[in-house]
């Protein structure tokens, strides 16, 4: 009983790494509609742009908030510049879009920070936290951000006026459009405040599993299964999902026999799936219904 | 520009919506590109005509794709798993049970589809970016199955296989390449007619007819579910002829050739060539092997941004693939016999 105890707490103390990512994914999904690749990378090259602050000598709450607003300009410019000319190409251009995205950012930072991994401060130290071992300060600092992003996305998405114009443009992106709503720019804040999101999991993210360019790869991978699980339409789903990837992933590693490391992903996946089979729009998505 | 654009949008609903004379047109295209890849051969080099040989096989495997998902509708990044099985089968039977590698080449076909068929059965509840991820599950799961322990005297592990290359049959004079060649094109141009036949006839609609809108579908009397998995079937199935040929080409077979990445590429190539249609996979395949080469000698430490960069310029310039260039071929040629 103490061994599973411990499995499911360091389950969901990397739990709160997917669910960061899923959420930034989710944020994204709910703007364009689109799963977008590239996000990992993103999240990733925005890490390191704090890194290098923080090389010269900035503050890390300084060099965080600097990485923050530099990540929010930089997701609209990606958006304007790259993505707002494909708008009206077919879906799978788009996503092609996204790969090449991918590419471009993957091998940039592996040019200007090359690829050896580097150590990341945590601002919340890395003692066990509350006399446990399973799970550290950080690890509890990363989800207590976690939750409080979520109950900040909440806040913003019901009770201001841009978060119900952002629900708007992208639900039903005609109508928003007669009311006065500027949907074109509406997809690109949500890509600002995707990246944003995506900066801060990474920053959290770092300190676990080192700095690097390739460091997004797997993470992206959960985030998604994440948020796929919970429900691509919702965020509180994409944070539970989160938790629940870390404890699947945790719990089969230990209780099934022969899985070691390598396939541990598969067998999440698979249960996702079957997950997926008997609710098709994931534990908390809305159903689409669609007008033939 | 927009004229053109119109009729894209056109296009992109019905692959046969192409009209009469065009289809002469492109007739002639195929039999000149055809002559070309038959002649070739004869005055390259063998590293060259291994290149072709790899062309073909990626066009059959985006082929594949693009009749599932141009086809059919359904989108899927499992295709490298489908390419690992029809490689695995083909080696295993060619090594441990010494069997003749043209054999082997149906039998993989068969083995392909009925994996593919089974799992395209939990794959009917899915749709989008659902069908995405379980299909990359898929993808990812592969080389792990690959490389279980209690497969290893079949698989060869983490290590792999290596396949034998097979001579020219009677006495042919020619390299083991080039006669490897032109089994490949023989296989790949009857494959290639069977798809398009396939699409072009009460199948291919019924494929068509779910992907613009599935309920319409059904109730018109589609058998939706028996036309997607059967969609899923036939694409492993030819992406598996694709994986064969890929091992016997290589001569070699290893879990870590199979992984996500090759699904990726191949995906890329169906988007490069244009979705839905056929012998925009072979543009495609081409974009897949030959860009990230000519990125690469571009720059070696940004290779992957140039890469980018490209696929940038071409979905830019092209959204609809390679498809596009041909209607503005088409009409082109179109007002050249009017004047």
């Amino acid at each position: 009983m103490e061994l599973f105890t411990n499995q499911v707490l360091a389950g969901i103390a990397t739990g709160a790494i997917y669910a960061c990512m899923a959420l930034a994914v989710v944020m994204i999904y709910q703007a364009i509609d689109h799963l977008n690749f590239a996000q990992g990378e993103m999240a990733m090259f925005s890490t390191f742009i704090s890194w290098q602050l923080m090389q010269w000598g900035v503050s890390y709450w300084a060099a965080f908030v600097i990485t923050l607003a530099f990540s929010f300009v930089a997701g609209i410019a990606i958006e304007r510049i790259l993505f707002k000319p494909l708008a009206k190409a077919p879906v799978l251009t788009n996503v092609a879009g996204f790969i090449a995205l991918f590419a471009i950012i993957n091998s940039s930072a592996g040019l200007i920070w090359d690829f050896t991994i580097k150590q990341y401060p945590t601002p919340f130290g890395s003692a066990p936290f509350l006399g446990s071992q399973l799970i550290s300060t950080h690890q509890a600092g990363m989800i207590g951000v976690t939750v409080l992003l979520l109950l900040g996305l909440y806040f913003f998405f019901q009770y201001t006026r841009i978060g119900l114009a952002m629900r708007a443009a992208a639900s039903v992106p005609e109508s928003a459009r007669l009311v006065g709503i500027n949907t074109s720019w509406m997809i690109a804040l949500g890509w600002g405040m995707a990246t944003a999101i995506g900066s801060i999991a990474g920053m959290l993210i770092a300190p676990v599993v080192f700095l690097e360019p390739n460091m997004m790869g797997g993470v992206l991978i959960y985030g998604f299964a994440a948020a796929v699980l919970g429900g691509l339409s919702s965020p509180f789903g994409a944070v539970v999902g989160g938790f629940l990837v870390g404890v699947f992933e945790n719990l089969a590693g230990t209780y099934i026999p022969g899985v070691g490391n390598e396939l541990k992903l598969p067998i999440a996946l698979a249960l996702i799936i079957s997950v997926l089979v008997v609710k098709p729009a994931g534990l908390f998505g809305r159903q689409i219904v669609k007008r033939v | 520009m927009s004229a053109a654009e119109e009729v894209v949008a056109e296009g992109h609903q019905a692959v046969e919506a192409v009209p009469k004379r065009a289809m002469t047109l492109g007739t002639g295209t195929s039999l000149v590109v055809l002559a070309a890849l038959l002649i070739v051969p004869m005055f390259v080099k063998n590293f060259i005509i291994f290149q072709m040989t790899m062309l073909l096989i990626y066009g059959l495997a985006v082929l594949a794709l693009n009749i599932l998902t141009g086809g059919s509708g359904q989108f899927s990044l499992g295709q490298s798993a489908f390419y690992a099985v029809g490689a695995y089968t083909s080696a295993v039977l060619m090594e441990h049970g010494n069997i003749n590698y043209a054999l082997t080449i149906p039998i993989s076909a068969t083995v392909c589809f009925g994996f593919g068929y089974l799992f395209g059965k939990p794959a009917l509840r899915l749709s989008g970016v659902y069908l995405a991820l379980a299909t990359f599950a898929l993808a990812t799961a592969m080389p792990q199955l690959l490389k279980l322990n209690f497969l290893e005297h079949w698989t060869g592990g983490v290590q792999g296989l290596v396949v034998t290359k097979p001579d020219a049959p009677f006495g042919l004079p020619m390299s083991q390449d080039t006669w490897l060649y032109y089994f490949t094109l023989i296989v790949t141009v009857a494959i290639y007619l069977l798809s398009v036949n396939l699409l072009r006839s009460r199948s291919g609609r019924a494929f068509m007819a779910i992907r613009d809108n599935e309920i319409a579908a059904s109730s018109m009397g589609v058998n939706v579910a028996l036309y997607k998995t059967l969609a899923f079937g036939v694409s492993a199935a030819v992406t598996g002829v694709a994986g064969s040929l890929g091992a016997i080409a290589v001569q070699f077979v290893a879990p870590d050739s199979y992984t996500i990445t090759l699904a990726i590429s191949l995906f890329l190539g169906m988007v490069v060539g244009g979705v839905g249609w056929l012998p925009g996979s072979f543009v495609g395949a081409a974009f897949i092997i030959f860009v990230p080469n000519m990125a690469e000698s571009i720059s070696k430490g940004l290779s992957g941004a140039v890469f980018g960069v490209l696929l940038f310029l071409v979905i830019y310039l092209v959204p609809h693939g390679a498809r596009q260039i041909a209607i503005l071929g088409q009409q082109f040629a179109g007002k050249l016999k009017k004047n």
